[in-house]
């Protein structure tokens, strides 16, 4: 059994040049968006806003600017997170959500029939359809490449070593250096996301280290399995069903009561 | 702010809401037949004959919008059998869509033996209580369903199930309502239905109530037009004027009749309901956080 391989994207040496982007949709023949004329957001470098069935990296461009002078851009290639305990896995009705030898999940689209349960459960906005293939898609982790010894076309493509690829015990190491390194140097802000193999979802076998909020990068605080409400929305839902399945009994019963009552005036008393 | 705003919408529209509106009329519609069918009396024949009409047809129709509604509509089976191991049998019980499956399933086919069995007698009165079960759990698996996701609104309350299963019992009544008179139902048996339709509203609404509590400071994703329609259509139209008109009956028209205005806020309430959800995009609300 292959030990759990997946991504450490360390933010901070992002230089926002969409290599990994654009690696990514070469390898896994995605198609360009609007028919592969420029399509521009209107407010930002970002140009493709989201991950969505075509775009499985989208590198973001946070904008923090006070004045046209003082501010910073925030750069993060984003990715489908391979949760531990994957929502999309646990929702997928036809089985199509599978987790690989590598501990990474993996969307079949011959088995997938596009009812998008996935997209509404994944706790990042990651998954969407591809409207060429009618199924939901996302990032593989260059599955077909890992099978055969190769890493992930983003993680070869990233001229920073902003995506890094590897075995995930030996990548979080290398990340738990970095933020001290980084924090040596004065930047306290400094902090790894989905590290924490105890942490939400078991861990993200694709983690990050961040320099603000999770929120600022359009991160979840504190990610969650889409199961979490089954048992009390079951419930409610059964115990609403009992009340009217009363309220039903007893009309009827009244309905009885009436009748007798009025001295088997049937047909005109309720 | 609720981490189901970072969330991507599953683009659950046209196909969709129909479904869920048609599934609740279904499912609270066999209910109601099946009640009857236990706890009636041959004067109510009629109503329990509508019950399962609508029931049968409900199923049909919701199946063909399932079915429509996916990406790849010819791998539908996909949902009940293993594509890559067939015949063997798919289900997952902790999957809603997987669980709903087999309920529809499993409820078309109590609907098809009601329906077209117009025998009575125990097997019938066992049919109807497993399809009655089976109706009220298509009626209310479609708001579990919608609570099991991460996206907004949805997922920041667990009511969405009960609150589903009320307007199902309550459109179902409505639906029997408006179909039995033609079907030669006596009044004390309309009259039934239409007090449990009136009762069921009342239901129905303290979980519309509850449910818009338990969101806490997400409610406010409800201050958009979809917020509007909710108090204007569902709670006013669909629910208090129909309750009104119970209580005092305002003559003829379709707005006067209380089964079509309940009919309306039904649909209503699952278009808002979706519709409130989905159009809350991500990557909008997260360029606004990071202002």
């Amino acid at each position: 059994m292959p030990e759990a391989m997946g991504f450490f994207t360390d933010t901070t040496i992002c230089i926002g040049c969409k290599a990994c982007e654009v690696a990514c949709k070469n390898w896994n023949q995605l198609p360009a968006t609007n028919g592969g004329v420029a399509q521009l957001s209107g407010d930002s470098y970002d140009n493709t806003r989201k991950l969505d069935g075509t775009h499985w990296r989208h590198v973001k461009f946070i904008e923090q600017f006070d004045g046209p002078y003082n501010g910073r851009w925030l750069m993060m290639s984003d990715v489908c997170k391979h949760c531990v305990q994957a929502g999309c896995l646990e929702v997928c009705p036809t089985g199509a959500i599978i987790r690989t030898e590598f501990d990474t999940v993996v969307i079949q689209s011959d088995v997938c029939n596009g009812c998008r349960a996935c997209i509404a459960a994944c706790p990042f906005g990651v998954i969407d359809m591809n409207p060429a293939a009618g199924t939901a898609q996302k990032c593989t982790l260059c599955y077909d490449r890992m099978q055969v010894g190769l890493e992930p076309a983003c993680a070869k493509a990233c001229p920073t070593d902003s995506i890094q690829f590897g075995p995930i015990v030996e990548l979080r190491t290398r990340a738990q250096k970095r933020v001290e390194q980084l924090k040596a140097q004065g930047e306290k802000r400094a902090r790894l996301y989905g590290d924490d193999p105890n942490g939400p979802l078991g861990g993200l076998n694709s983690f990050y280290l961040l320099v603000d909020e999770p929120e600022v990068y359009g991160l979840p605080r504190d990610p969650k399995l889409p199961s979490r409400n089954l048992k009390s929305s079951g419930a409610l839902s059964a115990a609403a069903g009992a009340v009217l399945g009363l309220v039903a009994l007893v009309g009827l019963r009244k309905r009885r009561m009436d009748e007798i009552g009025g001295g088997g005036q049937k047909g005109s008393e309720n | 702010m609720s981490d189901t705003f970072v969330t991507a919408s599953p683009h659950w529209t046209w196909f969709i809401i129909p479904y869920f509106f048609v599934g609740g009329i279904a499912g609270g519609a066999y209910f109601l037949a099946a009640v009857l069918e236990w706890f009636g009396r041959p004067e109510d024949r009629p109503v329990i004959r509508t019950g399962y009409s609508l029931a049968f047809w409900g199923a049909v129709l919701s199946g063909l919008l399932l079915t429509l509604d996916l990406g790849r509509s010819l791998r539908f089976w996909h949902m009940v059998f293993q594509s890559d191991n067939f015949p063997h049998l798919m289900f997952k019980s902790f999957s809603p869509i997987s669980f709903g499956a087999w309920a529809l399933l499993l409820f078309g086919a109590c609907a098809f033996v009601s329906w077209y069995s117009e025998k009575e007698g125990t097997l019938a009165k066992l049919i109807a209580a497993l399809g009655g079960l089976l109706g009220f759990f298509v009626a209310g698996y479609t708001g579990v369903l919608l609570s099991v996701t991460n996206r907004p609104i949805w997922a920041d309350s667990p009511w969405v199930g009960a609150l589903f299963l009320a307007s199902g019992a309550s459109t179902g009544a409505a639906a029997i309502a408006l179909f039995a008179p033609g079907r030669g139902a006596t009044e004390r048996s309309l009259r039934w239905v239409t007090t449990f339709d009136a009762r069921a509203l009342i239901v129905e609404l303290l979980l519309l109530i509850v449910f818009l509590v338990s969101l806490g400071t997400v409610a406010k994703a409800w201050l958009s037009v979809w917020g509007f329609l909710l108090v204007v259509g569902v709670v006013g139209a669909g629910i208090l004027w129909p309750l009104r008109l119970h209580l005092k009956p305002a003559g003829a028209g379709a707005l006067r009749n209380p089964a079509v205005m309940v009919l309306l806020g039904g649909f209503l309430l699952r278009c808002v309901v979706l519709l409130a959800s989905n159009s809350i995009a991500y990557h909008h609300v997260a360029s606004v956080v990071a202002r």
